[in-house]
């Protein structure tokens, strides 16, 4: 720990502050997935721990690396673009083969399929895009 | 066939082999050399290229999506750590007007990195889209939320 | 003195961080559904990386940035495989 000793008061407050607070979103994320009663509200719990709590460690991992260093240090914007990229489509992917699955097995409290099924209705698409103004 | 097919792509690339490697000019050749054969790679794909027409917009798009976040973040700490179950979630489904695939995935990237809405399904024949609401308030301020705070910027940006 | 706040913080902020993955782990076990237990492994992959970059600000090295990098590669790559096989039943189509 000898950069931590070096380092000015306030750095290391700012620093404290933000790693702490980042733990406490992804435990509050961790606490909302438990006690939520459905797959769909469980599917936006985890996305605390990937926005700000992520943002907050993010952020002061590259404060400390900074004053240590004594010179910009930014690549921990990288890991902060993958997880606000990547949590996201995994999300959505999940949601899709949730509502998939439920539908295929056609539990109550589903909304119902959209996709008015292609394969039949294929050709009165085509004459439906015919005569459409 | 053009020499650099998606040079955005290719400085973020580069951009990118710099930060994880340091800034020198040995690693800015390499970095530089070999996002262009990921450049070309990835123009063998062939992938939908993206049309931005207004470039200003998007730093506003940003500053309203990191606000969105943080406001929204608040709001669900709150309803996790409230003892009442006072609170009503469901489906929500919006009439999209915009059919621009990376607008499309953008907005979706959006919705769903804040927390309390996610996108479920998209149907790109009719443009109805399926949302999943934390806390549904009445569905009609979620549908203006989508249509008019987001969907009318990326339709400004991208058509 | 400031060596000291951050020892203390980033201690106590590990330990969170491990009792959220325990919560985590929890449901991964509990389920009830295929879909619940692989949200919560994406849920694990995101908080190891944010362990890694904790452990990073405390010993003031770079070779745990770049283990969360590739923990958040393998978690993204192995959850979207997941995801399409609980929806199709297959991988690769």
């Amino acid at each position: 720990m000898t950069a931590a000793e070096d380092m000015p008061l306030w750095a290391a407050i700012i620093v404290s502050a933000l790693v702490v607070i980042g733990a406490l979103l992804a435990l509050v994320g961790a606490i909302g997935f438990l006690r939520f009663r459905t797959f769909y509200e469980r599917l936006h719990a985890p996305a605390i721990a990937a926005s700000w709590g992520a943002g907050a460690i993010v952020i002061a991992s590259m404060l400390y690396f900074t004053v240590s260093g004594g010179r910009p240090v930014v690549h921990e914007l990288l890991i902060g673009l993958f997880i606000t990229l990547t949590t996201p489509v995994t999300a959505m992917l999940l949601g899709r083969a949730a509502l998939h699955r439920d539908r295929a097995e056609g539990n109550a409290g589903i909304p119902s399929d959209p996709i008015p099924y292609p394969v039949l209705d294929d050709k009165a698409k085509g004459d439906s895009r015919n005569t459409a103004p | 066939m053009t020499v650099l097919p998606y040079p955005l792509l290719w400085f973020c690339l580069t951009v990118m082999w710099l930060l994880l490697n340091g800034l020198t000019l040995g690693h800015t050749l390499l970095g530089a050399i070999v996002s262009l054969f990921a450049c070309w790679s990835m123009a063998s794909l062939r992938p939908v290229k993206p049309h931005i027409h207004r470039w200003y917009l998007l730093p506003k798009l940003f500053g309203i999506f990191l606000y969105d976040i943080l406001r929204s973040n608040i709001s669900l700490v709150r309803i996790i750590l409230s003892k009442t179950g006072e609170r009503r979630s469901g489906f929500v489904t919006v009439m999209l007007e915009l059919r621009d695939p990376s607008a499309l995935s953008m907005l979706a990237v959006i919705v769903t990195a804040t927390p309390g809405s996610a996108w479920i399904e998209y149907e790109s024949r009719s443009g109805k889209l399926l949302l999943h609401v934390l806390d549904l308030v009445d569905e009609e301020s979620w549908q203006d939320l989508i249509k008019n705070r987001y969907e009318k910027l990326l339709m400004e940006i991208f058509e | 003195m400031s060596g000291v706040i951050l020892y203390w913080s980033i201690l106590s902020a590990q330990f969170i961080l491990v009792l959220t993955m325990a919560l985590v782990l929890y449901r991964v076990f509990r389920g009830p559904r295929a879909q619940d237990r692989v949200l919560g492994l994406d849920t694990l992959y995101v908080t190891a990386m944010l362990i890694l970059l904790t452990f990073g600000i405390e010993t003031g090295r770079d070779v745990y940035f770049e283990a969360a990098l590739i923990i958040g590669l393998l978690g993204f790559v192995s959850t979207a495989a997941l995801a399409k096989f609980i929806m199709r039943g297959e991988v690769i189509e």
